[in-house]
């Protein structure tokens, strides 16, 4: 094998391929063409979770195949999908509170603190926490800590009490957002404003400038600091 | 992992980093600006445009990668094509499932319509999901909306078309009024005060947050609502071609990507969301843009009679990772020199202030590389220049990177690099889509029921969009256009009549001006297999 090379099983079967490609262009290389299995190409989307082991390590390990660096001996597989519940509610009407999350997501109760989610997590998060946190009633905190879930669904794959821990997390982001933020007044005072037709006319003078009048006002303008 | 001798680079940067730490650095001059992108901006250089010598935009320029998918055919035999079967009746049919598209499925249904959301991957994998810096949106005592049109038509090159910037900039306070009670997680002080901070070219800190996730938070918070509501939704799903009666749109082949089957719509009203164009790899550009980013709706409507506009510009961002190779093109965000990252060059001096304009800021650096010779060799090849990430620390205290931009700490850790300890290098990339399908302010194209929202769209940021613009323009348009299309259905009574009638034409007209028959249109997905497979045809789908 040439130096540069490695041999990775893509669902068992073997390819040569360059060492320092990620695993999503890895696979291109060996001719696969993705429909499923690759949005975002960044770690922003959560389509390309992969399990994989290694030939010298009987455990399963996970990464995002846009990111992970391929390994000699690779074993992998993509799961681009993985049946999941998801709970329907009107965000209006719930309240922030360990109530409304069990009422959704009964299962929340079953979690066993085995920690099989957050070793399963290729973002770090502390997944099991914010279960955790959820059953708790602590929808700040569980909100917080799942803030950088991609939805890529390695928890739930792996959880034995078969949480969906990606919807339970998004539910407390949303009622975080909706019920627990304090609100902001100037924001409020804003679209009053606008729609009391304040800026109405300082917009319609602008409208009406020529070009030169404008980039006369834009270049003087006066600039708030930077930090 | 930096090799030994980029360590040993990163000490120049390191050896003036106090010297910089409050150096005040002067915006350029406008005669400045413009002399720098004539000399260095790829807008400015005829090379890589091409005229249109068919359709309704004939005689404009625009990238040849663009041209290529614009002047090309469809796979559809337009005289030999079953429609007889109609699986899909609807009066609202919604194309792509992003920003856009997601914020005016939600209204259309929220009005009454009958509406279909169909999108080419799943839904909300998007160039939305990806971004990380922020929404603009002037709700501050010392800001107003006068104030952020101002910012937008001076950045866009006052090319923008006053309707669209109206209202882009009006309708901001209620968007971010929208998507906080939909229970999107806006960066916010313990009174309720929004966090906001500077975006390149703006006058005041408008730019919201959440976190380095906003347009993924947004999105997966208007994913979860198009779920809860139950809004008729498929994936895998890509729209094809239109269909018209004539010059009126009617409905619209869809093709399933998995099953390789095509399913026809009749619909009163469409909307193209389908977003902007970045895996066409302008001359060769690596881009920032999600996998599905190929220009599909640009070209739909475009045969069937909608004109575009600034097709001549596209945005590169200044500050794409040139390395490490893995993570080519993808974004180091604009945020990471709004809270103090700077720039500098192999010796490590400043040459720009951080915060100009993107298309400024990316012709600087591509002249500090090719003009002057000061960028920073990486092995690949790639040129680059230093973004200067370990003085935020010394700016604003340790812990700020991870703090603020998490994901992009992150994505640098998994490949051996600690930003807050090591300059990163960076060198433009292809960005964002500035032009489009021209739209009015209720964006509808200039062919009938025809709407359009998002980054396929054109007109309102002129000819250079300012980071944060183009989320707030995604729900800014994508709702009015949700609304506009939905109560246009309600006034009018569905036409049956779906037909190809304009590709028909579409095709005559390239036949006449000699375009090569193999050039088919639209894309859908990028061709990143290993060329060599090419030969190998039986073992390739197409
Ligand atoms: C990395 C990155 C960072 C960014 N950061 C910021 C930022 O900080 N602030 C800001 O304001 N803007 C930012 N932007 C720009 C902004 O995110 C996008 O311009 C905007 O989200 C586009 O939204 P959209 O809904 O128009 O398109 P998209 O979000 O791209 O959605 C289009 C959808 O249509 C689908 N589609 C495509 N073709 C078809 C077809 N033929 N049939 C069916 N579906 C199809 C796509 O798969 C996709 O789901 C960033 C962009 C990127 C790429
Ligand atoms: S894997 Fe399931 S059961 Fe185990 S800790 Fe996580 S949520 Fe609880
Ligand atoms: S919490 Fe679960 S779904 Fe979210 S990123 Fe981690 S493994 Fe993926
Ligand atoms: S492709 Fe989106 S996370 Fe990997």
């Amino acid at each position: 094998m040439s130096q540069d090379m490695a041999t990775i099983y893509v669902m068992g079967k073997p390819y040569e391929v360059p060492k320092d490609l990620t695993i999503m262009k890895a696979m291109e290389y060996a001719g696969y063409r993705f429909v499923r299995g690759c949005g975002c190409r960044g770690a922003f989307c959560g389509a390309c979770g992969t399990v994989y082991r290694t030939s010298d390590d009987y455990r399963l390990k996970v990464g995002l195949a846009c990111q992970e660096v391929v390994q000699d001996g690779m074993y992998l597989s993509e799961i681009p999908f993985f049946p999941g519940n998801k709970a329907i509610y009107d965000i209006e009407e719930l309240t922030p509170t360990s109530e409304s999350v069990l009422k959704l997501y009964p299962e929340v109760f079953r979690c066993l603190a085995c920690n099989t989610c957050t070793k399963a997590c290729p973002q770090d998060i502390e997944v099991m926490e914010y279960i955790q946190a959820a059953l708790r009633g602590d929808i700040a905190k569980a909100a917080d800590l799942s803030f950088d879930c991609l939805l890529c669904g390695l928890c739930a794959a792996r959880c034995p009490a078969e949480i969906v821990q990606y919807n339970v997390a998004l539910l407390c982001r949303r009622l975080c957002a909706r019920h627990i933020a304090p609100k902001s007044a100037h924001l409020e005072k804003r679209l009053e404003e606008v729609e009391k037709g304040k800026f109405d006319k300082d917009i319609a003078k602008l409208m009406d400038m020529d070009e030169p009048e404008l980039a006369d006002l834009y270049n003087n303008r006066d600039m708030e600091p930077r930090d | 992992m930096y090799t030994p001798e980029m360590l040993e680079l990163i000490k120049r940067v390191e050896a003036t980093r106090k010297e910089r730490l409050h150096q005040e650095f002067p915006l350029l001059s406008a005669d400045a600006k413009q002399e720098l992108l004539h000399g260095f901006h790829p807008d400015f250089k005829d090379e890589v445009f091409r005229t249109l010598t068919v359709g309704p935009s004939k005689g404009e320029r625009t990238p040849k990668e663009y041209a290529d998918v614009f002047e090309a055919y469809s796979t559809i035999d337009p005289g030999d094509f079953d429609l007889s079967k109609v699986d899909h009746d609807v009066d609202v049919l919604v194309i792509g499932g992003g920003g856009a598209g997601a914020s005016a499925a939600l209204v259309a249904h929220e009005q009454g319509a009958n509406v279909l959301l169909v999108t080419k991957l799943r839904l909300g994998d998007s160039n939305t999901v990806m971004a990380q810096g922020g929404i603009q949106g002037a709700d501050k005592e010392n800001d107003s909306p006068a104030i952020h049109y101002l910012d937008v038509l001076g950045g866009g090159h006052y090319k923008n078309i006053p309707e669209l910037a109206k209202a882009l900039v009006m309708d901001a306070p209620e968007i971010l009024t929208w998507l906080e009670k939909l229970g999107v997680m806006f960066d916010k002080q313990a009174d309720g005060t929004m966090i906001t901070i500077h975006g390149g070219g703006t006058s005041r800190k408008r730019m919201h947050a959440a976190r380095d996730f906003t347009g993924g938070e947004i999105m997966k918070t208007l994913k979860d609502e198009v779920l809860n509501r139950d809004i008729p939704l498929i994936e895998f799903a890509s729209a094809y071609e239109l269909l018209t009666d004539g010059d009126t749109v009617t409905g619209a082949v869809l093709y399933n990507m998995e099953t390789e089957e095509y399913l026809v719509v009749n619909a009163k009203t469409i909307i193209l969301a389908t977003g902007g164009g970045g895996r066409l790899h302008v001359t060769g550009f690596p881009t920032s843009n999600h996998y599905g980013a190929t220009a599909d709706g640009l070209v739909l409507g475009y045969r069937a009679g909608a004109p575009l506009i600034y097709m001549d510009t596209i945005q590169y961002h200044p500050t794409g990772a040139a390395y490490p190779e893995q993570i080519l093109g993808l974004l180091a965000t604009e945020k990471v020199r709004s809270i103090g990252g700077q720039i500098t060059n192999i010796e490590g001096d400043r040459f720009i202030y951080e915060l100009e304009t993107r298309d400024v800021e990316a012709a600087a650096i591509i002249r500090e590389c090719s003009g002057r010779n000061k960028g920073v060799g990486t092995p690949s090849g790639q040129p680059a220049v230093w973004l200067d990430t370990p003085i935020i620390e010394e700016l604003h205290g340790e812990g700020t990177i991870k703090a603020r931009v998490p994901a992009m700490f992150r994505q640098y850790e998994r490949f051996g690099i600690d930003m807050s300890k090591h300059p990163i290098l960076i060198y433009p990339t292809q960005h964002y889509q500035n032009g489009g399908l021209k739209i009015d302010d209720s964006c509808e194209t200039d062919v009938k029921n025809l709407y359009a929202a998002g980054e396929v769209s054109g007109g309102i940021h002129g000819t250079n969009r300012l980071m944060g613009n183009s989320l707030l323009d995604v729900v800014v348009f994508g709702r009015r256009a949700g609304a506009a299309a939905a109560e246009r259905a309600t006034s009018i009574k569905k036409s049956s009549k779906i037909t190809l009638s304009h590709l028909e034409a579409f095709h005559a007209e390239l036949e006449a001006a000699g375009v090569p028959r193999d050039r088919t249109a639209p894309m859908l997905l990028p061709e990143y297999r290993r060329p060599e497979l090419a030969g190998r045809k039986l073992a390739l789908s197409s």
